[in-house]
């Protein structure tokens, strides 16, 4: 079974935007932040005060391989490194343990992508003072990949051949396979590099009773001060961190609890805090929040999580039996192009946009499936007639494909009928969707049922009702890629990765697609190295699936969702690929 | 009396074994589980999640999970948080001190304020005072704490500015200075849950005082000629307290239960936090101490009510 490395996102952050009561928090005790002593042009190391965070998740442990939630990741972040960082537009940045990004061109990587070198800073010290070489990165691996460590960062382990140290300021990444996105291990929030000597006792089993993780010793910016899990965790600056003139702030103080509303009040209107994430408040009032706001502004950076209809191929009628929804089978009328393109043009995005997503603040509409990074954003499918709401022109595809009207209104052809049932999460917002939708498919003729199921039911492999078995006409849900696209692309769409019983509906092409157009287009991804082609190829990709309406895509969410920053704080530029702390060394006022 | 006490203490040792088995059965047995904290979230697949549940010892049957934690606790080891892989023994520690300065203080001012309320109340029935004490104490009942909590940072927090609403753990009183930002930082919170308190004893005192005040004794006490104060101070109010004090007992093991809503509301750290977050993550180990010794403090506060009431009224004999 091929990784699809991507989250759905959007179902996971609506769960807990309603069960989070969760914790954010704040200032210590009414300390303010000093401004900058000077309009120094450069920053200075600790030249800033208190720098305040407020989540309204709180960390409850600091190493991220042990983490819970992107509270944990974040929270680490200012103190454990990875090897580089993801940057807003899906590259590697090295800023973190790496000196520089290997590629095909610099020898770093290998021209079948099976493997990886990596050269590290020299002199980068631990923030207890001692060296800091290869075997950390090694023993890091050792620790993360370890099954017995049982890291809920393991993911990123898998098709890891082995990581070793060819010199102390040399480490080597190979593949098991050829790996197109070959920075899988070792760049972004997933793999952070913990201290080998303090980890030491700390492997395998041991790992669930490691003092470690509330005090981890890193090489970033920061170093913990005191951490109360669950409440707040306090940060020094780390006097041995490799740059002379950073980090800016003296400290940072990092709080959890309490609810996204009053965390948006104590960053907008008292300006209490200079970073508050996660800020999934009514559009209604956060939005105005935002606007009249002199103290701080709202940071949305658009990543590739995307909303979308799935369109069945495969044929979910019960009466098959154990053939029910399996991918040798054909849907009875999705298999009909025009009845695709018809409900493709009666489908309002630019309405579900305005009303549903705030127009911007929490997403936007697109018609493509993969939105980024930018350079893979099909610039085609906007002019595309299946990307415009017109119910006359789908009237017309019907009328002209032979599906006439009955005296009950629906469409039928050899008897028949366009009845679709139409599945998504518990969501007041999915709700609303399926709402605008299936108010527009019946007037053009399709009869629509709506169903919704439990996220916790719907996104699993062995719940009949799941998007997995997909055992109905449309589906709806959010999905994301990794910076490269290949493995979300493939898992998706690509005949070989049809979910079915045959792999116990683990594959990722729930609707059963087969094209050998788009298959063949996917396999030039894996081995092709030229950036700039393997941009074309996924923007081919994702123009197929628009205009073979394989997939609907509604809109294109914010990710992470907003978070609000203190207009005095300067350098943070949010990367939806990583954490929010990913550059936090940079950051000053 | 030092044999009732004794026996007592006997039976409440298989009570809250019976407690501490439904607790962890109904946790066991309930719909939560500490891996839905990564929700849908492909990047940690089944295979993964099943090792984390395997090292977290879930897969382990129930009773054999109740059995290693009962007899851990007899050690005094509550187990180790499956969030934070802290020991819970350590976080209720830290948790303590913020229920204690807030909910703790709360209840402190709620029953002095509660007592003079209700007995001026109950003196000066009908008058303006009472009225306006009923007024408010209905209020305080009746309102619920997370709505007060909102209005007060509303007004006072982002209107007006006086008072912080982000509680810090971290402040460490050690001057004036500290104290008053100590001060201000709780003065919400401790309004809010004292609010009810001194609804809940004003209302209180003010029953027992009216049903003291027309009887006998009082009679005869003023009959003697004694002054009015020390009729209702002495006699009177000393009376209509006994019941008092036993439902000031009796509400202890709540302020160290932590005030859920309101610990909330302010973001205080305390074991109410505490406690609703765990729900919220099936961090089973600490759910399952938090409500146990929640347990153990209403066996025993129940016990030391009891104590009170024959110490306070020499009528009542325990044998």
């Amino acid at each position: 079974m091929e990784k699809s490395g991507y989250w759905r996102r959007g179902a996971t952050l609506a769960v807990t935007a309603i069960m989070a009561l969760a914790a954010c928090n704040p200032t210590p005790g009414g300390t303010t932040p000093s401004a900058s002593t000077s309009a120094a042009p450069a920053a200075q190391r600790g030249a800033g005060g208190v720098l305040n965070i407020l989540y309204w998740q709180a960390p409850t442990i600091l190493n991220p391989h042990q983490a819970t939630g992107t509270k944990d990741n974040d929270a680490s972040r200012l103190v454990l490194e990875p090897l580089a960082s993801w940057d807003k537009n899906g590259q590697p940045l090295a800023n973190g343990l790496a000196s520089e990004i290997p590629s095909v061109a610099n020898g770093g990587v290998a021209k079948d992508f099976t493997s990886v070198t990596w050269k590290l800073r020299t002199g980068v010290k631990w923030s207890d003072g001692t060296p800091f070489s290869a075997d950390d990165v090694v023993a890091s691996y050792t620790y993360q990949c370890d099954e017995k460590s049982a890291t809920s960062t393991f993911d990123v382990c898998d098709g890891v051949k082995s990581v070793t140290a060819k010199d102390p300021n040399t480490v080597v990444v190979t593949y098991a396979a050829s790996q197109p996105f070959y920075f899988q291990w070792g760049v972004g929030f997933n793999s952070p590099i913990l201290q080998k000597a303090q980890y030491a006792n700390c492997l395998g089993a041991k790992a669930k009773d490691c003092p470690a993780d509330l005090k981890p010793i890193g090489t970033g910016p920061y170093k913990v001060n005191t951490f109360k899990p669950g409440d707040t965790v306090q940060y020094d600056l780390n006097e041995n961190f490799r740059d002379p003139n950073k980090p800016f702030f003296k400290s940072v103080n990092f709080k959890g609890g309490g609810d996204a509303a009053s965390a948006a009040r104590a960053v907008f209107q008292t300006g209490d805090v200079d970073y508050g994430w996660n800020l999934q408040v009514e559009a209604s009032v956060l939005k105005p929040m935002a606007a009249n706001s002199t103290l701080a502004r709202l940071l949305t950076a658009y990543g590739s999580s995307v909303e979308r209809l799935l369109l069945n191929f495969a044929n979910p009628d019960p009466a098959l039996g154990d053939k029910r929804g399996e991918p040798d089978t054909k849907h009875p009328f999705f298999s009909d192009i025009h009845v695709r393109r018809a409900l493709a043009m009666a489908t309002d995005r630019g309405s579900v946009a305005t009303q549903l997503y705030g127009d911007g603040l929490a997403g936007k509409a697109t018609c493509n499936l993969l939105t980024a990074p930018e350079p893979m954003n099909s610039k085609n499918t906007d002019s595309l007639d299946v990307c415009k709401f017109d119910l006359a022109a789908a009237n017309k595809e019907l009328d002209d494909a032979g599906w006439a009207k009955g005296s009950d209104g629906i469409r039928a052809k050899g008897g028949v009928k366009l009845k679709i049932l139409y599945q998504t999460t518990v969501n007041s917002v999915r709700q609303s969707t399926q709402a605008i939708m299936k108010a527009n498919w019946e007037k053009v003729g399709f009869s629509v049922e709506l169903k919704s199921v439990p996220a916790a039911t719907f996104f699993t492999n062995t719940s009949p009702d799941g998007a997995n078995h997909f055992w109905a006409d449309v589906e709806m849900f959010t999905n994301s890629g990794d910076p490269d696209p290949t493995s979300y692309l493939s898992s998706t769409a690509s005949c070989k990765q049809a979910a079915g019983k045959a792999n116990n509906w683990n594959f990722g092409n729930y609707m059963r697609y087969c094209n050998a157009d788009y298959d063949k287009i996917i396999d030039q991804l894996r081995t092709e190295t030229d950036s700039a082609k393997r941009n074309q190829l996924a923007i081919q990709a994702n123009d197929i699936l628009t205009k073979d309406v394989a997939v609907i895509p509604l809109i294109t969410r914010v990710a992470p969702t907003p978070d609000g920053v203190s207009k005095a704080l300067k350098g943070v530029d949010p990367s939806p690929w990583d954490s929010a702390m990913y550059n936090i060394a940079d950051w000053s006022k | 009396m030092g044999r009732y006490v004794v026996r007592r203490l006997l039976i409440a040792i298989p009570t809250l074994l019976v407690i501490s088995f439904v607790i962890y059965a109904i946790l066991a047995l309930a719909p939560i589980d500490p891996l839905s904290q990564f929700g849908a979230d492909p990047r940690v697949p089944a295979e993964v999640r099943e090792r984390i549940r395997d090292s977290l010892g879930l897969n382990q049957p129930w009773p054999l999970r109740y059995v290693k934690w009962v007899t851990a606790m007899f050690r005094g080891d509550f187990g180790v948080s499956f969030m934070s892989h802290s020991s819970v023994g350590d976080l209720i520690a830290q948790r303590l001190p913020n229920t204690l300065a807030v909910v703790g203080v709360a209840y402190i001012l709620g029953v002095l304020m509660g007592i003079p309320v209700g007995m001026i109340s109950a003196i000066k029935r009908y008058s303006f005072f009472d009225h306006a004490a009923t007024t408010l104490a209905f209020m305080g009942f009746s309102v619920p704490t997370f709505f007060t909590g909102l209005l007060l940072i509303i007004i006072f927090g982002i209107k007006l500015r006086w008072f912080p609403f982000i509680y810090s753990s971290t402040l460490q009183v050690h001057d004036l200075a500290s104290l008053g930002q100590q001060i201000k930082q709780s003065i919400m919170p401790i309004t809010v849950l004292a609010l009810f308190d001194v609804a809940t004893i004003a209302r209180y005192v003010r029953a027992e005082m009216l049903e003291h005040l027309p009887l006998d004794y009082v009679r005869t006490a003023r009959g003697k000629g004694l002054m009015e104060r020390f009729v209702v101070l002495r006699h009177v109010l000393r009376n209509s307290l006994i019941p008092v004090v036993t439902l000031v007992a009796l509400g202890v093991p709540a302020v160290f239960g932590g005030a859920i809503v309101t610990e909330q509301v302010f973001r205080v750290p305390g074991i109410g936090e505490l406690l609703v977050t765990s729900i919220g993550n099936g961090d089973i180990p600490v759910v399952a101490t938090v409500v146990f010794i929640f347990a153990v403090l209403v066996v025993l506060f129940n016990l030391l009510a009891d104590i009170l009431y024959a110490v306070l009224d020499p009528r009542i004999r325990y044998s």
